[in-house]
Order: C-alpha cells, then sequence, then structure tokens
C-alpha cells in the first residue's frame, strides 16, 4: 500500500468510526461545540500517529506477552503530555474538555492502530497510518460536532448563524442534540449514508433469521 | 513480534527500561509546563473575579486591573476580617476539605450540598477613589445537576445590591444548565436585592419573574429547560448569603463595624 493510500483510506475507505465503529464513547462526549472538538481532534491525531510511530520503532523488543501493556504505557505518558501541554498553554479549552483528553488512553482507535498496523509495520508509515485514522475520527466528529452546534446552540464555533427565539431571533433550538444521544443518532446517518455510496461496507448478516409462517407452526 | 528470547530477564528488563523512560519524559513535561499552568489558573481566576464584578476591561491585562482589588480572608461565624491569616497563601477549597478549618454541615441545613463549610473564606474588595469600600465579591459555591458549580457574587458597598455574578467552574450540560455562562442571563442579576427586612429574599424562580409585582426586586429568572440547575443556584446562592454564609460580614459591613 502506497504511503498515500495508508494515509487516505482511513478517512472515508475505512474509517475508524463509520467502519469499525470504534472510539464511539468520545464522539458522543465532545462533539457539543466545535471549538472544543478541533482540539480533541487534533490531540487524537497526534496521539495516535506518535504512539503508532514509538512503538512500531521498539516493536522488535516488545515481548509479546507484554505487549498490550507497553502499548498502553506509551499511549498513557503521551496523553498525561498532551493534558498537560494543553492546560498551560489553552487553559480555557482544556477546562472545557476536562476529562475527555485523559480518557483519549482508553479510545480503542489508538490502541486498535498499535495493535493492528504498528507492531506489523515500520515507523514511517505506522506514523501516516496514525494521522490517517485521526483524520477519520477528526471527518466523523467534526461533521458531527456541526451539526449539533449549528442546530443545537444556533452556533458555529461560537459565532450566532441562527438567532435563538431566546435572545430574541427565531430559531428555536433543538435541546435534544446537545445531549449525548443525539450523537448516536447523527453517527447512525453518516454510516447509513457512507455504507449507503459504498456498497462494499455492508456486512454480510451474520445469520440469517428463518422466515416467520404462523401457518406452519400451527401444523 | 519477537519469536525468541521471551525469557522472564528480556520481558522485565523491557518493562522497566520503558516505565524509565516514560516516567522521565512525563515528569520532565509536568516540570516545564507548571509555571505556565500555575499561572493560567491564578489569571483565570482572577479574571472571573474582575468579570463577577462587572470590571473587567478585555482591552486591558488582568494582571493590571487586579491592582485595585483587594484579598481578605474572613471569619464567617464571627463575620469578621482575619488578618493572621495571608490571603495570598489561603486556600479555600482546601479549608472546606480539612476537618481542622470546617465543619460538617448537618442535611437539613445543607441546601446547597456542600457537606462540609470552612469556617473562614477569602473575599475581595474593590475600593472606590477615596479608599472606601466600593464592591465586595463573595466566593459562592454548590451543587447543581451534575457538578459543584463555583462561582462569585459580587455586591454593592450597601452589601445589600447585587452587582454581578459569575460561574467560573462547572459541568451542567451545555445549552442547558451551561446557560448560567449565558451572558444575557448573567445581565439580569446586577440591580437585584439580597436582603428583605433583614432576611435572605433574592430567589431564582422555576419560570420568568412577573414584570411589576412587588417581588420584582428580589427574584431572577431560572434558565428554561435546566430546572436542577436553576434549583442549584437558587440554593447556593441563598446559602452563601445567609446566616451560615457571608450575612455576619456584610452585616457588619452594613453597620460599619469591620
Amino acid at each position: 500500500m502506497s504511503m498515500r493510500d495508508t494515509l487516505a483510506d482511513p478517512i472515508f475507505k475505512n474509517n475508524p468510526i463509520a467502519l469499525q465503529i470504534l472510539g464511539i464513547c468520545s464522539a458522543l462526549a465532545v462533539t457539543t461545540s466545535l471549538r472544543v472538538t478541533v482540539v480533541m481532534c487534533v490531540a487524537l491525531t497526534l496521539v495516535t500517529a506518535f504512539s503508532s510511530f514509538f512503538i512500531s520503532s521498539i516493536r522488535q523488543f516488545i515481548p509479546s506477552s507484554i505487549r498490550i501493556i507497553v502499548q498502553m504505557t506509551i499511549i498513557a505518558s503521551l496523553v498525561i503530555v498532551v493534558d498537560q501541554v494543553l492546560k498551560a498553554v489553552a487553559y480555557d479549552i482544556s477546562k472545557q474538555l476536562s476529562v475527555f483528553v485523559g480518557l483519549i488512553i482508553t479510545n480503542c482507535i489508538v490502541m486498535g492502530r498499535a495493535e493492528a498496523y504498528a507492531m506489523k509495520n515500520p515507523p514511517v508509515p505506522s506514523f501516516i497510518d496514525g494521522i490517517g485514522n485521526g483524520l477519520g475520527y477528526s471527518f466523523v466528529l467534526l461533521a458531527v460536532a456541526s451539526v449539533r452546534e449549528l442546530f443545537g446552540t444556533g452556533k458555529l464555533f461560537g459565532i450566532e448563524i441562527l438567532p435563538l427565539v431566546t435572545e430574541g431571533g427565531w430559531y428555536q433550538a433543538n435541546g435534544l442534540l446537545l445531549l449525548p444521544p443525539s450523537a448516536f443518532f447523527l453517527i447512525g446517518l453518516l454510516i447509513w449514508a457512507i455504507r449507503s455510496f459504498n456498497t462494499e461496507q455492508v456486512e454480510a448478516p451474520e445469520f440469517n433469521i428463518a422466515h416467520h409462517n404462523p401457518a406452519e407452526e400451527r401444523a | 513480534m519477537s519469536a525468541n528470547g521471551e525469557g522472564l530477564g528480556r520481558v522485565l528488563t523491557v518493562a522497566l527500561g520503558l516505565c524509565l523512560v516514560c516516567s522521565v519524559f512525563v515528569s520532565a513535561a509536568a516540570v516545564v509546563l507548571k509555571p505556565a499552568q500555575e499561572a493560567n489558573k491564578t489569571r483565570d481566576l482572577k479574571r472571573n473575579i474582575l468579570l463577577a464584578a462587572g470590571l473587567l476591561d478585555p482591552s486591558l491585562s488582568v494582571e493590571e486591573q487586579f491592582e485595585q482589588v483587594e484579598a481578605r480572608v474572613v471569619d464567617l461565624d464571627a463575620g469578621a476580617f482575619v488578618d493572621e491569616i495571608d490571603p495570598a497563601a489561603f486556600d479555600q477549597r482546601k479549608a472546606a476539605k480539612d476537618p481542622q478549618l470546617s465543619r460538617a454541615i448537618p442535611g437539613e441545613d445543607d441546601p446547597a450540598k456542600l457537606v462540609r463549610r470552612e469556617h473562614q473564606a477569602l473575599v475581595y474588595l474593590v475600593r472606590g477613589e477615596a479608599g472606601d469600600l466600593d464592591k465586595i465579591i463573595l466566593p459562592i459555591r454548590g451543587y447543581g445537576l451534575w457538578s459543584t458549580l463555583y462561582g462569585f457574587m459580587a455586591l454593592e458597598a450597601d452589601g445589600n445590591t447585587i452587582a454581578g455574578l459569575g460561574f467560573y467552574e462547572h459541568l451542567e450540560t451545555p445549552g442547558l444548565g451551561g446557560e448560567v455562562d449565558n451572558p444575557k442571563w448573567k445581565a439580569i442579576w446586577p440591580g437585584k436585592q439580597v436582603y428583605r427586612a433583614d432576611q435572605v429574599a433574592i430567589q431564582v424562580l422555576k419560570g420568568s419573574v412577573s414584570a411589576g409585582s412587588d417581588q420584582e426586586q428580589w427574584q431572577v429568572d431560572g434558565l428554561s429547560g435546566a430546572t436542577l440547575t436553576t434549583k442549584g443556584v437558587n440554593n447556593l446562592v441563598r446559602y452563601w448569603l445567609g446566616d451560615q454564609g457571608f450575612k455576619p460580614l456584610l452585616d457588619n459591613l452594613r453597620q460599619g463595624e469591620v
């Protein structure tokens, strides 16, 4: 696979959220406002890329019996550093993200790429793969956050787009969009859209439900 | 992945080596960034104090504007300033958790769900040109729906008229309870009265204040869609302005005894 494919594939063809259904939890939590979402996306992309890079550089030395904990240690260290940097340079946003930066540690995308790609590939492609997956995650998060912030609060990046009724305008904000379940609905719709367009992503059913025939059952 | 050399020695070496490298890396980042983080925290707090008092001018630096503000430690029960404690070193949040410096509040007296209340609090005074008291800024906190809301309430020199209110830390739902940060809602507070016939009368309603009612001066609109946050704000404001909170101090200030 070329470098370009490694970078671009995870965005549409093999999106970590839409196809692999990973990293949903933070997609629900941090997508109420775009500003926060952007910071979260940058943080996750950097952590995925660098953790893949470091894990890949030492992959020959990692004993397979402790490989998961080794990966976790590297990921956790990077996340703590990102959290500290945010607190030092973007204090307001780090306050809003609160625990979610720390929860990047448990984000399945980071761990998934480390285990599935970085353990088998050289450092540079692993780094690119991390960036690609981070971008794939960012694409979904930004799409969800745009809808949620625009229709939930009438704003984008905190700038008023739809004047709210409560502030003398005409738009009645949709409160549901600010609650976590709405992100589920939006991600579901997005997956539907992507799979209708890219039909090869549709998974074959694991088993077929038997035909329901009441007449036969009675007999 | 390594197929050979999976011995215990190898496992231990890799584990120890990795831990060492990672811990050096993490601690270095923490130590290097600490001063910037502390500065951010202090600046944020000062900004919020000025903001609550309606004194913040975004075009000037926070530090410069904060020079007009004087921090004082107050003994809550006595309602008097304490000079023995250095305000710069006093950490009210820590004090609230320290059994030596706080007391447990029995459930029925604890509408704001604080559990413990500290003996001393840190208040901020803003003086006018002639050195007389212009505004007093009180720290308030209490439980909303998801979280404890931390904020400041600023009162005019009469200790009765509200000059402003603001929360600087909370985890309420953005767009619903999070609207406590909405400048339009905060703008309702200035000018409202706290006490009526020496009793705390200020309240946050569920719904809006009916215009022209004789209670209007003591009532504030609730946040729509955020009943529990509204209730929490009502409780915490009333608690901190009541007998358990800053009322003794405000009474003494009014009578000129401090």
